[in-house]
């Protein structure tokens, strides 16, 4: 197997992730780092972007974060967050279908709907999208 | 009957109280679970920035930023996180007899202090004192924010940048199960070397991205908010662990006065209709 390093990511409010990885990129300050195993002890700011975390060479983690900070050990990397959000717990097509079903039943007054369960769904999707693009803004 | 009217009016006050307390009681149970999970999910967060600075302080840095190097101590800053509410036990005042026993020790090596307050409690009870008080938020109620606090950091962190302070303590209670809270003091400034788990021995340091001030300056500040912040939440899920604990204690004595009270006038009564019996026996007798 190869060599890994241990990673932990947390966010003010929770702890978002903590486990072995090969590699793990992140938005540093001065461009993009990738931290693999026996790295030199480095601490750097993060910029709003993604961090991804290389488990496998067939699997890997993102997580979304709005800046923080980022330590690394030569076996231990941590990552502390402002806010960090698993990239997929904001899947943008999704929340587009949703956001799309929802103004579906709203306008198909023919039937019998559940305006309030539609209103809420609407809500939410359209909640996630504004979370989405507003990453997405401050990413750029 | 006219018999015991002061007692029974007695008896009605006493279980009113009891209702109040256990509805406190409850109401601080439910209260503990949020603040309970509030302080679990902030806690891998300071724990780690904690971690980061230890590892920073066995660093051989370049730069040696100032929150880093001791000084002479002369004047010394406490940041008191207290409750904004009593009737929540000794908990209040066992933190501040602790921060007072300090204060003693301080104030016999000629070392002034310098008081900023969380809550209204310790609000009060160091004005009361007539300590020094530079600083004091309160009102922040069950879900604080990370911004409430930083303005009474800000007024700690500037005098330790301009050397009115040489160092910087918090003082909070510490939530070791619902039962124990335990007031505790850490030093933030200037950072303590603790131990390590794993060896970093040997003469090494980071490289820092940016620069080593930018990036230190940026990482103690967020350090100590997140320090004192989890020092709130923490004494908050205590304030209301320990008023659950308190509510409860008087509400079974609330219970238990009820029960004494009630056996007196038990016996009272009886007394009475024993002595209105012999007193008409007495009379029949007589005729």
């Amino acid at each position: 197997m190869a060599m890994t390093i241990h990673v932990d990511i947390v966010s003010a409010e929770q702890e978002v992730y903590s486990g072995l990885a090969e590699m793990l990129f992140a938005p540093a300050e001065l461009g993009e780092v990738g931290i693999a195993p026996r790295h030199a002890p480095l601490i750097t700011k993060l910029k709003p972007g993604e961090v991804r975390v290389k488990i496998s060479d067939k699997e890997s983690q993102e997580f979304y974060v709005s800046g923080g900070l980022l330590e690394v050990q030569p076996h231990i990397v941590t990552v502390l967050a402002d806010t960090a959000i698993r990239a997929h717990d904001i899947d943008e097509a999704q929340a587009l279908q949703a956001k799309a079903r929802a103004e579906e039943m709203l306008t198909d007054k023919s039937g019998k709907v559940d305006y309030a369960l539609a209103q809420a769904q609407l809500a939410e999707a359209v909640m996630q999208l504004r979370t989405l693009e507003r990453l997405r803004k401050r990413g750029s | 009957m006219a018999v015991g009217k002061e007692i029974r009016t007695k008896i009605a006050s006493i279980k009113n109280t009891q209702k109040i307390t256990r509805a406190m009681e409850m109401v601080a149970a439910s209260k503990m679970r949020k603040t309970k999970d509030r302080m679990q999910a902030t806690r891998p967060y300071s724990k780690k920035i904690s971690q980061i600075i230890n590892h920073l302080s066995h660093a051989n840095p370049e730069y040696k930023h100032p929150y880093m190097i001791e000084r002479e101590v002369k004047r010394v800053g406490v940041i008191v996180v207290s409750s904004d509410r009593g009737l929540c036990g000794g908990l209040n005042a066992n933190l501040f007899r602790t921060i007072l026993n300090e204060m003693q020790q301080w104030n016999s090596r000629n070392i002034e202090i310098d008081i900023c307050t969380v809550g209204g409690k310790a609000a009060n009870f160091f004005s009361n004192i007539n300590a020094n008080v530079i600083g004091q938020v309160a009102k922040l109620g069950d879900t604080p924010h990370q911004m409430d606090i930083i303005g009474v950091i800000k007024i700690m962190l500037d005098g330790y940048e301009n050397g009115t302070i040489d160092q910087l303590h918090v003082i909070n209670n510490e939530f070791v199960n619902t039962m124990t809270q335990k007031p505790v003091m850490t030093q933030l400034l200037p950072v303590v070397a603790g131990d390590l788990e794993d060896d970093l021995s040997g003469h090494w340091d980071y490289l820092y991205e940016p620069g080593a001030k930018e990036v230190l300056d940026h990482l103690l500040q967020r350090y100590v908010e997140s320090i004192v912040y989890q020092g709130l939440v923490e004494n908050n899920a205590c304030e209301q662990a320990a008023r659950m604990v308190a509510m409860k204690s008087a509400s079974d004595n609330a219970g238990n006065i009820i029960k004494e009270l009630q056996l007196v006038y038990n016996k009272a009564r009886q007394a009475a209709i024993t002595q209105e019996i012999s007193e008409i026996v007495a009379g029949a007798a007589a005729v």
